[in-house]
């Protein structure tokens, strides 16, 4: 690993202060990806900036909305009873994700800021836009199999990596973010992005913005949910596709929906034409398998991951029928 | 966060420090920071800890009951404090990546890979590493069901598969040997010794000891 300087700033405002006056210093929270990634030399910072001490890791209702502060491990809100009981979807996610181990030390800031697992990104000796801006795409003519089929560009088709964005993207969560410029929101499904032609980019943060914490409404998802993930290995792997499923289910009628699917995009993909397509219907197996139609439309595959959309429309269409119990 | 007279850290290694010396002393800008102690840096920021690129850091520890203080670079792992400058070598150095759990020991009683986390974010934790597990000759119940459900063969990944299925009992969640599987699934066994290694979870957790 690289030499670096390492400070422990006691405030907030240090912090970002810290970060946003210099362009090699980077924040440090759990560190499961940062560390993995400067052990690989894909990322050199000079400067470590560890928040771990600043108090941002509650977790607790506001009104009826479910404040979770940045520093929340993932292993506490996974088994915290508030979103147990309130949005199991989360914590099903969560669950689904890394190892306990992992989930020990891995925030819930540093889980929306962890990095794509291509492996063009990790092997410094091939081309990458995203590692290396204008050094050509990797995965595009190489082998491609774990990519996106929605929304790549001719520059990355890297995908995101996390499970618990999946459902936070479902769950219409909003980012509570602070920085030089002082404090703002971002609604989830806008806080990662899409490569374009910067795939060096994967979110919307300006310089020295720090995610604060994430905030989930109150919604009527606690019981017809479902995560499904569907990997190379029973468990501890990253998704081929995975699905957030959570259905309003009454009198045998969907009142309404929420879809969005993780391992096929730059970013936690929200299934909005699905949804749409669902809510008045009855949650058949038929209705399931046409809102999963619908939802691949837009996909785009390349060479090795083809599979991805058949994989996709029957992923959609079991993870809607276990959120039912049909 | 420790306070300056409470710091009796192991003085850095001497060749390394006068070289960092030496640096320092050729740029004039830097000439304050040369001359001045960090630690009297250090508590002149209040409770904001600091090192820089060539410096080392006091860090103070609780490992397996002890009070430890030493002196690292900012980039030495857990991992790596601990077997390079603790000789606590029971932990294991497998992938170093995170993937394969063989580093895992317990941190403030929550299981972690101290391969994937920096010794100076550990300050003040309490670390257990599997040399801690026994009680002076007993073993303790985990490692006893190892041995009598040959949970191993080559060895290597064996603290780590010890150090997470203890957290695993202790968390509740060895409650059936698909839990386990789950539960366990961040301790790769290249032997494949996984069987034995969720009969010997199972016989603990049934035999209702306390782990």
């Amino acid at each position: 690993m690289n030499q670096f300087s390492y400070v422990r700033p006691s405030s907030l405002k240090a912090a970002v202060d810290a970060v946003a006056k210099d362009n090699s210093a980077r924040f440090i929270a759990g560190g499961t990806n940062l560390l993995d990634l400067m052990k690989s030399g894909v990322v050199i910072p000079e400067k470590l900036v560890d928040i771990n001490r600043l108090p941002l890791k509650d977790i607790q209702l506001n009104g009826n909305t479910l404040h979770i502060g940045a520093l929340a491990l993932n292993s506490e809100l996974a088994a915290h009873e508030l979103v147990t009981t309130h949005h199991p979807l989360l914590a099903q996610a969560l669950l689904a994700g890394a190892s306990q181990q992992l989930r020990n030390m891995a925030t819930v800031g540093g889980n929306m800021m962890q990095r794509t697992r291509c492996t063009y990104f990790y092997d410094t000796t091939m081309p990458c836009n995203k590692r290396s801006p204008n050094s050509g795409c990797g995965a595009i003519g190489g082998i491609n199999r774990m990519h996106a089929i929605f929304g790549a560009s001719d520059s990355c088709i890297a995908v995101h990596p996390s499970d618990m964005c999946v459902a936070l993207a479902a769950l219409d969560a909003t980012v509570l973010v602070t920085g030089p410029k002082g404090n703002r929101r971002i609604p989830f499904t806008d806080f990662h992005r899409l490569p374009d032609n910067t795939p060096q980019l994967d979110n919307n943060l300006a310089k020295g913005e720090l995610i604060t914490a994430v905030e989930i409404p109150a919604n009527a998802y606690t019981k017809n949910v479902y995560y499904l993930k569907v990997r190379d290995r029973a468990s501890y792997a990253f998704a081929l596709v995975s699905v957030a499923a959570a259905l309003d289910i009454s009198n045998n009628m969907i009142r309404s929906a929420r879809l969005a699917m993780g391992g096929v995009a730059h970013k936690p993909w929200r299934l909005y034409e699905a949804e749409k397509a669902l809510a008045g219907k009855a949650p058949t197996e038929e209705n399931f398998r046409q809102a999963a139609a619908i939802a691949l439309q837009s996909a785009k595959t390349y060479q090795h991951n083809q599979f991805k959309t058949g994989l996709s429309v029957n992923s959609i269409q079991t993870a809607l029928l276990k959120a039912a119990s049909v | 966060m420790p306070q300056e007279n409470d710091q009796q850290h192991y003085p850095p290694g001497k060749g390394k420090h006068e070289a960092r010396r030496d640096f320092l002393k050729q740029s004039s800008a830097v000439m304050a920071l040369a001359l001045t102690p960090p630690l009297v840096i250090k508590a002149a920021q209040h409770d904001e800890a600091i090192a820089g690129i060539f410096e080392k850091m006091p860090v103070s520890m609780e490992i397996n009951g002890k009070k430890v203080q030493v002196s690292v670079e900012p980039r030495v792992t857990l991992l790596d404090l601990l077997r390079e400058q603790l000789q606590l070598t029971g932990t294991k150095k497998g992938c170093d990546h995170g993937q394969c759990g063989a580093c895992t020991v317990h941190a403030d009683g929550r299981r972690i890979n101290s391969c994937l986390t920096l010794a100076v974010m550990q300050e003040g934790k309490k670390i257990t590493t599997i040399e801690g597990l026994a009680n002076g000759e007993e073993l303790h119940p985990v490692q006893e069901a190892f041995i009598k459900h040959d949970g191993f063969q080559c060895g290597y990944c064996t603290p780590g598969q010890i150090m997470s299925a203890v957290a695993c009992i202790r968390e509740g969640h060895a409650g059936s040997p698909e839990e386990i599987r789950e539960f366990m699934s961040g301790n790769i066994c290249r032997c494949g010794a996984y069987d034995n290694i969720v009969h010997a979870i199972m016989d603990v957790k049934q035999g209702g000891k306390t782990v």
